[in-house]
């Protein structure tokens, strides 16, 4: 599978399959239609662009084959309707042609795929499916569900959007953002399903942290201008970046402070420090302030500017995270910053924040971790240690376990 | 043009003033649902709508056996059921969502939205 067609075959994948599946969905009014349309077009360019070269302009070639297959199967399906095929065949030369990025068919795309309407494993299955143009196995695969399921959950939901006639279009300006937000939160935890693996350990697993940044990346030359669609691509390029130094060699996890920072990803802290920084000309320009994932942007920022986890400058990222508590008072908010505060204020009053929150995070792993690393800090061994079991017992990651189970060993 | 029910539900044993907690708060959802109910109206989208007896008038009736098997009370035994409803048209869903958000507000009850088959899914259906 590397040889250069192969290669170059999915490149062309990577780079048109959203636009195509779009555009036949905006054409036909079907998301079936075009996903399927779309699927044996790809089929047929593996089949013949091998033998008859890759053609000038592969994605007007996908296009044209796409659409003639749609055709073919709504004449299959309305051969006894004659009247639905004069209707069909009016439609028949209908420019493509998007007016700007906002009319963009991907953009309709992406807010029917993620309409609130639709259960969020739904809308990120969808996603993953009509925009990513991930397999339906290899969704399944990522998920740690059966393959028949992963089919029927895209099957009633793409079900849903025709029964229930979810629109095909980008929200109303008064809409938008709300919308938005939605479509951002898919892709967050499309990347974090990637990142942090709640379970499982399978080799073929497909890497979903790369295809939410592939998505963001694809929103954002939709959406240049957002705030929020800018600060979400950030976050997740520099958390990206630091992917390399997040394991050790026996597979264990690296926390931030520990991690050998030279081994970062340069090129994507550069990228990720760059749209900060535009970001924060606009908000010093007068600009729109900040939102929820700029401010977690410029927070990993500071954490990637310092060269050594010593240099943080840690009151910088109490004060990011006191606006980010504005927006958003979750205890979860709450708990990161703490994690601050214990930098600045020192453990005790780190952990009397923590204490603060307990209860209402009994049952999320960070909290535990975060209140045995307080502990043991402040020498409190035997409470540390309690700690850490509850930490390891809540979480599925192999890796975090691994490095849990050492610091509570280490704790005497 | 898509047809939704939008349904209210309620409890099924009713206080004296319905699921409403004194006259004043009753007749204020009348009064807002009535206006609501006419904008429907005027806009061109309203089917039809009204409001149900309480659960505990209904009868169910089975007649799949030999003979009707009849049960006092509604089909499901919740303690919530069907309140009242409408039948309205809106161009797509989040017309619909949006018109459901003023119905809940007006009536003060949860409304469940719901497409009517379409003639196409009723096709879907035969062919199948």
């Amino acid at each position: 599978m590397t040889d250069p067609l192969s290669e170059a075959i999915a490149r062309v994948h990577h780079e048109e399959w959203a636009r195509v599946v779009a555009g036949l969905a905006r054409r036909f009014g079907d998301l079936d239609v075009a996903e399927e349309a779309a699927a044996e077009a790809f089929a047929a360019a593996v089949e013949r662009w091998p033998r008859d070269g890759i053609p000038p302009n592969p994605g007007g070639w996908l296009v044209t084959t796409a659409t003639r297959r749609a055709i073919d199967r709504l004449r299959r399906e309305s051969r006894r309707d004659a009247k639905h095929e004069a209707a069909l065949m009016l439609h028949d030369d209908t420019p493509a042609e998007p007016k700007g990025p906002v009319e963009d068919d991907r953009l309709r795309l992406v807010f029917t795929c993620c309409h609130p309407a639709l259960a969020m494993e739904a809308r990120v299955a969808l996603t993953l499916r009509m925009l990513g143009g991930l397999s339906v196995a290899d969704i399944a695969r990522a998920f740690l569900v059966q393959k028949t399921t992963m089919a029927q959950r895209i099957t009633r939901a793409k079900g849903k959007i025709r029964a229930a006639s979810i629109p095909y279009r980008v929200p109303s300006a008064a809409d938008v953002r709300e919308r938005l937000a939605g479509v951002l939160a898919v892709l967050y935890l499309v990347f974090n399903e990637g990142y942090l693996a709640g379970a499982g350990e399978d080799p073929v697993r497909v890497d979903l942290s790369d295809e939410a940044i592939r998505l963001t990346r694809l929103l954002r030359t939709l959406l240049p201008q957002d705030r929020e669609v800018a600060g979400l691509l950030a976050l997740m390029l520099l958390t990206d970046a630091r992917r390399p130094a997040r394991f050790s060699g026996t597979g264990e996890l690296v926390t931030l402070a520990e991690q050998d920072r030279g081994a970062w990803d340069a090129e994507l802290v550069g990228e990720g420090l760059a749209i900060v920084r535009e970001r924060a000309v606009v908000v010093a320009t007068g600009g729109e302030r900040p939102g929820r994932y700029q401010l977690l942007a410029a927070i990993s920022a500071v954490h990637t500017g310092a060269p050594s986890a010593g240099d943080t400058d840690w009151a910088q990222v109490v004060s990011l995270y006191d606006r980010l508590l504005d927006l958003d008072p979750s205890p979860i908010v709450r708990l990161n910053r703490a994690v601050a505060v214990a930098e600045t204020d020192g453990p005790e009053a780190g952990l009397a924040e923590v204490e603060a929150i307990a209860d209402r995070l009994d049952g999320y792993h960070p909290l535990h971790a975060t209140r045995a690393d307080l502990l043991r800090r402040l020498g409190r061994a035997r409470e540390a240690r309690a700690a850490y079991d509850r930490a390891i017992g809540l979480t599925g990651n192999v890796a975090e376990k691994t490095y849990l189970a050492r610091r509570r060993d280490e704790t005497r | 043009m898509p047809r939704y029910l939008l349904s209210v539900f309620g409890p099924v044993e009713r206080q004296p003033f319905g699921p409403y907690p004194s006259k004043e708060a009753m007749l204020e959802a009348f009064a807002d649902t009535g206006a609501f109910n006419d904008r429907l109206e005027r806009e061109g989208r309203l089917v039809f709508a009204d409001g149900l007896d309480p659960g505990s008038t209904a009868t169910t009736v089975d007649a799949q056996g030999e003979r009707p098997v009849l049960t006092d009370g509604p089909y499901l035994e919740t303690k919530e059921c069907l309140g009242g409803f409408w039948v309205i048209e809106a161009a797509d869903l989040d017309e619909a969502l949006a018109l459901a958000a003023e119905g809940s507000r007006a009536c003060r009850g949860t409304v469940e939205v719901r497409p009517f088959q379409s003639e196409e899914s009723v096709r879907a259906l035969l062919e199948s």
